[in-house]
């Protein structure tokens, strides 16, 4: 079934109504720690869509064609990561040496990404979630935009809140995670629109 | 079922799918991030020809020239700042938490994090020309308390080091045991400038702490060791103004320098120097800080306790070296300040003494982070 919904509906679905940081809580450690700008979320956002969309689709290549014909399946998290991380790597290199502006953006950020575990999470589902390649490229464009929408309100949300008094114990981390769990409330209302999970 | 051609091909595949990547890195790394010859030049008058590719800091350390770093290039400290004329980019988000909007206009970058990717123009100040690396031998290691050690160093080469009493040097613990890379930790000179064969340290164990452990611990009377420096503008101002020292733990090593450098040049100016610890065994060398009296003449030595132990016979100060400060700086309107130790202490001491009218820019300090 699941493999035979339409792409933009997993791309939607990815975005509202399952939701990787907000309905798996995958990501949490950038997102907590990065989201105290909004510009600096936006960097580390842009960062995560288009290393979650390639990565993805290399995965679902290199699961396809090299992990299933040699029936190596149980593999795959040790494969993954290997193929992010120098994935992440080479294009830290790329950018670094074409766009100086682009580095500065964007660039900085993809060391805190490598081990980001929305990254894998989005290659493990599409995996136990059976999709096709071009499904797959969906799916993982799709959570990149839901991770960065997230990170994006959370940043507007603690620019409001950088004023308000907040007890003590709760400073920080506290607060964030606690609004984080307002929002995955608020994105629950989604639930009923597509359901991809 | 387990077989020895799963095992083989699982094996195989990996290490046919990791070598594909090694590979593209490497190459990638050769092409992609070879940066070539690159020229610094500095100050307007020196010309450096490096290889590019590596963070200015890593660069200009190899060419040997020291700019101060206390976190070794992560980007944590905010201290190997350094003006950059041309040639350095646009900021990163990694340096602008530590660059005001005034050092953005004048072009202040963060050396570890600006990388040498093309010919660049810097400015260093003159005196970090005078920062060296030497290598110097233990001349001897004692307990000064129960976790104060004084490390005296005897330098090897070059043989003569030329400080300000209050700057700190730079030691590089090397690779051991508990630690697989060599970081660098910054200290200050408790000797004074006129031994200028000898720099003298105190140094307070860290728990799990890299240098502080390696020197405690492993570190022996005769071996050999690295430094560099001097680094730091913590030093005696020359004015006439009254002087209040505030110092904590090994934050008495500087203090100590600087006093007996004011003793040396026969300085008449009204010095308090007030030592917060716990209880008297956690006290830095008080007889000999006591005797300083007898060669600088409007000297005080004031050690406050906060903690003394029970049926100590303790007649002096007690209570947090704050209070005890509040007590008898009855004003500070011709003061200066120079305090030493744990960041805590020192706002708290800050906060006192603006309160007794202490001008803000006439309090120097240097945190021990």
């Amino acid at each position: 079934m699941n493999a035979d919904m339409m792409p933009a509906a997993i791309f939607f679905g990815a975005i509202f109504t399952g939701n990787i940081l907000l309905s798996n809580y995958l990501g949490m450690c950038s997102f907590l720690s990065v989201s105290k700008e909004i510009k600096t979320s936006t960097g580390l956002g842009a960062a995560v869509i288009f290393v979650m969309a390639v990565t993805t689709l290399l995965n679902w290549i290199v699961y396809h064609y090299l992990l299933i014909p040699l029936h190596l399946e149980y593999l795959r998290f040790i494969v993954f990561i290997v193929v992010i991380a120098a994935f992440v790597q080479l294009v830290e290199m790329i950018i670094e040496r074409v766009s100086e502006g682009l580095y500065a953006a964007l660039g900085i950020f993809l060391p805190l990404i490598t081990v980001n575990c929305a990254i894998l999470g989005v290659s493990l589902f599409m995996v136990i979630r059976n999709y096709s390649l071009v499904s797959s490229f969906f799916y993982g464009l799709g959570s990149g935009v839901g991770w960065f929408l997230a990170i994006l309100a959370m940043a507007g949300i603690r620019k409001k809140i950088a004023g308000a008094s907040i007890p003590k114990g709760l400073e920080g981390p506290g607060i964030t995670l606690i609004i984080a769990g307002m929002m995955a409330l608020a994105f629950m209302g989604f639930s009923g629109m597509i359901n991809i999970s | 079922m387990f077989s020895i051609s799963t095992l083989l091909i699982s094996i195989g595949a990996i290490t046919a799918l990791t070598v594909f990547l090694a590979i593209i890195l490497v190459v990638a790394d050769a092409f992609i991030a070879n940066y070539g010859e690159c020229k610094i030049t500095i100050n307007g008058k020196k010309e450096l020809t490096v290889k590019g590719g590596r963070s200015l800091l890593s660069t200009l350390m190899e060419e040997e020239i020291f700019i101060p770093s206390a976190c070794g290039g992560r980007g944590s400290c905010g201290l190997c700042k350094l003006r950059i004329e041309s040639g350095a980019g646009q900021y990163l988000p990694t340096e602008l938490p530590w660059i005001s909007k005034e050092e953005q206009a004048r072009n202040v970058r963060l050396s570890c994090q600006v990388k040498v990717k093309n010919d660049m123009e810097i400015l260093i100040p003159e005196e970090l020309f005078s920062v060296k690396q030497f290598s110097a031998k233990v001349e001897s290691l004692k307990d000064l308390t129960y976790d104060i050690k004084e490390l005296r160093l005897k330098l090897i080469k070059p043989e003569i080091i030329e400080f300000k009493a209050g700057q700190f040097v730079q030691i590089l613990t090397p690779e051991y045991k508990l630690s697989d890379e060599q970081v660098f930790r910054a200290y200050s000179v408790s000797s004074v400038p006129s031994e200028t064969d000898v720099v003298e340290l105190e140094i307070r164990l860290v728990p799990e702490g890299i240098c502080t452990t390696w020197i405690h611990q492993y570190l022996k009377e005769g071996d050999t060791v690295t430094i560099n420096g001097p680094y730091g503008d913590f030093h005696l101002r020359d004015t006439e103004r009254d002087i209040v020292c505030i110092a904590g733990g090994s934050g008495n090593a500087p203090i100590k320098s600087i006093l007996l450098d004011m003793a040396e040049k026969g300085n008449r100016r009204k010095v308090s120097y007030f030592y917060g610890a716990r209880s008297r065994r956690d006290l830095v060398l008080p007889e000999e800080m006591a005797e300083i009296t007898k060669r600088l003449p409007n000297y005080k030595y004031i050690p406050v306790l906060s903690n003394p132990d029970e049926g100590e016979d303790w007649d002096g100060e007690t209570g947090w070296v704050t209070d005890a400060v509040a007590r008898h700086l009855e004003s500070g309107d011709n003061v200066e300040a120079y305090l030493c130790g744990s960041p805590g202490m020192i706002d708290a001491c800050i906060k006192v003494l603006t309160e007794k009218g202490v001008p803000g820019e006439l309090i120097f300090y240097d945190k021990f982070a």
